[in-house]
């Protein structure tokens, strides 16, 4: 990765355009062709360096559900609790935190009721008690990486 | 409040939730994909953009592979009347990626304010969140970081099939 590279994952966390040659204009305002762009994109994302290039949904927004929930799993139980926990599609990320609360996971629902009854489901498999945490108020979301 | 968006729209949401073709003419890509106009789909991606269905179109960087391994989940016990300004507060700082108000579940969980802080190690996320502390001042009745010690799933969130 170059300081090109960075000047393109500072810039272009937001705002690319819906038109018919949007490389092609956001190109032209870093001064290098569409070509070397489009090239650079598919680089960091094959290194790993940016995860998606893309829109960004908001998925309460189109109906769907979304939670952060956690569990506290015993220490000798836990990589099969996670691969029951994994095991669900609708659990999107899952971390083990260094907390009581050691698995922390986040749900994406294509609809809002579906989300209670895939907790109840988990803490059915589990036999762990499941703290639901959805969001009351959002206050910011976003990356605002300065590389 | 949910933005109305009809059956195309979610098959535009399908085809684009794992990224935009990489080619010069992207939203003609996915017309033809889906058998419609490439302006139909501008319209109606920008459309859903201007409504807020789309967030925002971009680089979605990851943290972790550019060097910000020190991620920490600060939550914080914070009076309830006191919530909005605190969050509107910490989540403008430019090291918080997340901010939000959650219920607390006592007595195992007291946390009712959530941020995400960011750095490039523990040290630099440690040194942040003593700065939301002070910040917080009286208003912060207790605080924790938890640091994440291994991704078990990250797959992206699937809104649409």
């Amino acid at each position: 990765m170059d300081t090109r590279d960075a000047t393109i994952i500072n810039q272009l966390q937001g705002g690319f355009p819906i038109t018919e040659r949007p490389y092609a204009e956001v190109a032209k305002t870093l001064a290098i062709t569409e070509k070397e762009l489009i090239e650079r994109l598919e680089n960091l994302l094959a290194e790993g360096l940016l995860s998606r290039f893309g829109p960004l949904y908001h998925a309460e927004r189109l109906g769907g559900g979304l939670t952060l929930a956690a569990l506290h799993v015993p220490d000798e139980g836990f990589d099969r609790v996670a691969e029951q926990v994994n095991h669900f599609p609708e659990v999107a990320h899952n971390y083990q935190r260094e907390h009581h609360l050691n698995m922390w996971f986040v749900l994406a629902t294509e609809t809002a009721e579906r989300i209670d009854e895939v907790l109840t489901e988990i803490e059915q498999k589990t036999g762990c008690r499941v703290y639901n945490v959805p969001k009351i108020e959002e206050f910011f979301v976003g990356l605002r990486f300065e590389l | 409040m949910n933005t109305v968006i009809d059956t195309t729209d979610r098959r535009i949401i399908a085809v684009t939730q794992g990224g935009l073709p990489l080619t010069p003419r992207p939203y003609a890509i996915i017309a033809a994909q889906l058998g419609l106009d490439a302006n139909d789909v501008m319209t109606r991606m920008q459309r859903m953009l201007d409504s807020g269905a789309i967030r925002r179109i971009g680089a979605v960087p990851n943290h972790y592979a550019l060097g910000f391994k020190g991620n920490g989940m600060s939550v914080w016990d914070v009076p309830d009347d006191a919530i909005k300004e605190a969050g509107q507060t910490i989540g403008a700082l430019d090291f918080v990626s997340h901010c939000y108000h959650r219920p607390r579940h006592p007595p195992t969980w007291p946390y009712n304010l959530f941020a995400m802080v960011h750095g490039r190690d523990r040290a630099e996320v440690d040194e942040k969140v003593r700065h939301i502390a002070a910040i917080l001042g009286a208003k912060n009745r207790g605080h924790e970081v938890l640091f994440s010690t291994r991704i078990l799933k990250k797959t992206g969130l699937r809104i649409v099939g």
